[in-house]
């Protein structure tokens, strides 16, 4: 069972479809990345599950229930957009949107003041919001997102705007939450942190779902039979130590004397018998299988998409560069 | 429920604690009072003390006709013009009134020596018994008698009675209900466009800063526009109040600081001990129009007067704040508020241009019609309030005022919860026109 569920989910504004019967499952303490160019309408789904918006069709469920305005309490959410009342202070805004979550006075005082020890943050208390650095009110940010012990937390783009300590800092407390219980959804462009974090995605583009499921299950099925071989004392030319049904895709010579060879291959490949072929040829150093990153497969499959909606002469969309 | 008064809460602590809001609910006060103490301070300040006044009078007309009063005191005095002078110096009297033989037969100068400046009611009062001994002489010359001339002065004083349909009569003072339609309506004006305008800032400020995903993520978009809305209101009647009260208790502090010299100082001002020759019929004239006021004054009613004044204080408060919302809503930026806020504010503009005619004419169609119309009930109704509304009119624009409360906030809210979320896009009456009918 999924924790939280999307079924089919259709929304339109006034002139065009933000989201044509998406369906997605995230399960229970798992964390679930949602991607997609600009504008595919990933906003526009988080918006739904934070109940901003409501859709047009479908049905969200939380925890097995229908979606109801009461787990509003459950969900935090770190929009990609985000800001704080400037002219407020920092503990007093703090206290103000953990009790908007629900939280009372006593105890959104005590864990505030808990994270902002663990944050190193306690001197900023009094201060106003606007005299602090833009990475500062991140931090601040963060608090109030995971203050109420969401069950549910949705974050937009989390590491946007921190300096790498922080992102570090930041990351450790994602995969601690989760190890408590919590299940995330994130959304993202970086796809280095897709891979770093994330148990499950969705690829959202077009206001479609194109790809969906575990990482390591895409990758394999993304696999493109790609191997990097580095070998050592060959006893022939390197083309001739590669079975011929492998193509050659690269080959490079270390300092040390050693080739590095990257093959790859149309058909499914026994790795065993291909490490039984080269064996008597040469010492294999290295072996291993190369899967395609996030971030190819998010590009492969947005252009070819793409390819398709030109071919089929429906809504054309040029994606921005800038995603690839 | 709860988190709207949250929301309530911190809209109007983050507002009532701001350093503009405190200087202003104290400056207000400060100048009200000063309005009020001013002028007695400034009438007690005219010699309250004592004041010996020597009169040397030397066409001996007038020795007799000047009464001392309670500050002061006239000593007639003989000695030569020189020696007295040498008396002032010396600080024997305050002054020396010196009126000279004059060089034909009547005397029409005097001087007045004193070591400070003379005050000006010293100065009017010996021109007033001058003039008069001097009128009623040659009033005698001529074999008039002065007492005929007194009696035959005349004044008109008119008085306007209203008939109601019932028959009764109910004494009006034009002057006392548009002093009071006036001023109440232009107190409705402001506080709609001032505590307004702070809705709008204040949903631009939470629209600019992006802290509004995070709000409604917690909170439905209705409930942070009424939080808004009626956490500004309260600011507002705060600030009201606040007003009132601390009006009232600087007034009655210097009242019971400085009580027994204000009491002289107007007791002098109005007992007139030395005036009294020349009380005339003007002036009984004014004291019968102050009682003719206060007669008015009581049979305005009060409580209808202040029922209603609150009522479409806040009833029209909340029927453009909402407005107020929506445009703050719809815009990226204050500078992009005008185009919607020339339509909102036009009304209420309208209504205190109308006012002045409406005055004139309180019955009339045009005060009927705009008084019923919830845009411009709240300035008009109160305008025509104070000369007497049948209750049925009263009723149905305070209903049709509800009515239209309601509607504006069910407008706003549509338009609020869409354009909230609407970043980066010049929006027209076209594209609020959708959002509507989402």
């Amino acid at each position: 069972m999924y924790f939280l569920e999307a079924k089919e989910i259709t929304k339109r504004y006034a002139n065009h479809l933000a989201l044509n019967k998406v369906s997605i499952g995230v399960p229970k303490q798992s964390i679930f990345g949602l991607l997609g160019p600009n504008g595919a309408g990933k906003t526009s789904l988080i918006r739904i599950i934070n109940q901003i918006t409501a859709p047009d069709e479908g049905m969200m469920f939380f925890n097995g229930e229908h979606l109801k305005p009461h787990h509003a309490q459950k969900i935090g959410y770190l929009p990609e957009e985000r800001g704080l009342y400037k002219k407020m202070k920092v503990g007093e805004q703090a206290m103000y949107l953990a009790q908007l979550k629900g939280v009372d006075k006593q105890t959104a005082r005590k864990k505030l003041h808990e994270w902002f020890e663990k944050f190193e943050i306690e001197a900023w208390w009094e201060r106003k919001v606007e005299e602090l650095s833009k990475g500062m009110q991140q931090k601040i940010q963060f608090v109030v997102t995971v203050i109420h012990n969401p069950e549910l937390l949705i974050f937009d783009e989390p590491f946007s705007g921190f300096d790498p300590i922080n992102v570090n800092l930041i990351k450790e407390e994602i995969l601690n939450l989760r190890e408590k219980g919590a299940t995330i959804l994130f959304s993202t462009h970086n796809m280095a942190s897709v891979e770093e974090l994330c148990d499950h995605i969705a690829l959202i583009h077009n206001s479609e779902k194109i790809l969906d499921g575990a990482v390591d299950e895409i990758k394999r099925q993304y696999r493109s039979h790609t191997f990097e071989l580095i070998l050592d004392n060959l006893k022939f030319d390197h083309k001739a130590i590669i079975p011929s049904d492998f193509n050659i895709l690269s080959e490079n010579t270390t300092s040390f004397g050693e080739k590095i060879i990257k093959i790859q291959s149309e058909d499914i490949v026994d790795s065993n018998k291909l490490i039984e072929e080269i064996l008597p040829k040469a010492t294999i150093i290295s072996f291993k299988e190369i899967l395609p990153t996030m971030n190819e497969i998010f590009i492969q499959q947005v252009q070819s998409e793409n390819m398709n909606d030109q071919l089929k002469g429906t809504h054309f969309k040029t994606l921005s560069q800038k995603q690839a | 429920m709860n988190k709207t008064m949250l929301i309530l809460q911190r809209e109007y602590l983050t507002r009532v604690k701001k350093k503009s809001f405190i200087i202003m609910t104290f400056l207000g006060p400060l100048l009200m009072a000063s309005l009020m103490i001013v002028p007695v301070v400034l009438a007690s300040l005219s010699d309250i003390s004592k004041k010996n006044i020597a009169v040397l009078d030397e066409t001996n007309w007038f020795s007799e006709k000047f009464e001392s009063g309670d500050n002061m005191i006239f000593i007639p005095v003989f000695d030569s013009f020189a020696i007295e002078k040498q008396n002032i110096l010396e600080g024997k009297y305050d002054a020396l009134l010196y009126i000279p033989q004059p060089e034909l037969n009547v005397p029409n100068n005097a001087e007045l020596f004193s070591l400070k400046q003379s005050s000006l009611t010293l100065r009017t009062y010996v021109r007033n018994v001058m003039k008069t001994e001097v009128e009623n002489r040659k009033l005698v010359a001529s074999g008039i008698d002065p007492r005929v001339i007194k009696e035959s002065k005349t004044s008109i004083n008119i008085l306007t009675i209203r008939l109601d349909e019932d028959g009764s009569e109910s004494k009006s003072f034009t002057e006392v209900q548009v002093i009071l339609g006036l001023l109440t309506s232009i107190l409705i004006y402001f506080f709609i466009f001032l505590f307004g305008s702070q809705v709008m800032r204040g949903v631009i400020e939470e629209k600019t800063s992006r802290i509004i995903e995070v709000i409604v993520s917690s909170v439905r978009p209705f409930q942070l526009m009424m939080g808004k809305i009626t956490g500004i209101a309260l600011v507002g009647l705060t600030q009201f109040f606040l007003w009132i009260i601390l009006t009232l208790g600087i007034y009655g502090l210097f009242v019971a600081l400085f009580g027994s010299e204000v009491m002289n100082a107007q007791q002098a001002a109005a007992s007139g001990s030395f005036l009294n020759q020349t009380i005339s019929e003007e002036q009984t004239l004014t004291s019968q129009s102050i009682a003719q006021v206060f007669e008015v004054i009581h049979s305005i009613d009060f409580g209808v007067i202040i029922f209603g004044f609150l009522f479409y204080f806040i009833a029209g408060y909340l029927l453009y704040a909402a407005l107020f919302a929506a445009i703050g809503s719809a815009v990226d930026n204050e500078a992009d508020t005008q185009q919607f806020m020339l339509p909102v504010s036009l009304p209420l503009i309208l209504g205190i241009v109308v006012s002045n005619f409406v005055v004139n004419n309180p019955d009339g169609s045009i005060a009927f019609w705009l008084s019923m119309f919830p845009l411009t009930s709240p300035v008009l109704m109160m305008v025509r309030l104070p000369f007497g509304v049948p209750y049925w009119e009263l009723a149905l624009s305070m209903t049709l005022l509800v009515i239209g409360f309601l509607f504006t906030t069910w407008l706003a809210a549509k338009i609020y919860r869409t354009g909230i979320l609407m970043y980066g896009k010049k929006v027209n009456y076209k594209e609020v026109w959708k959002w509507l009918r989402y």
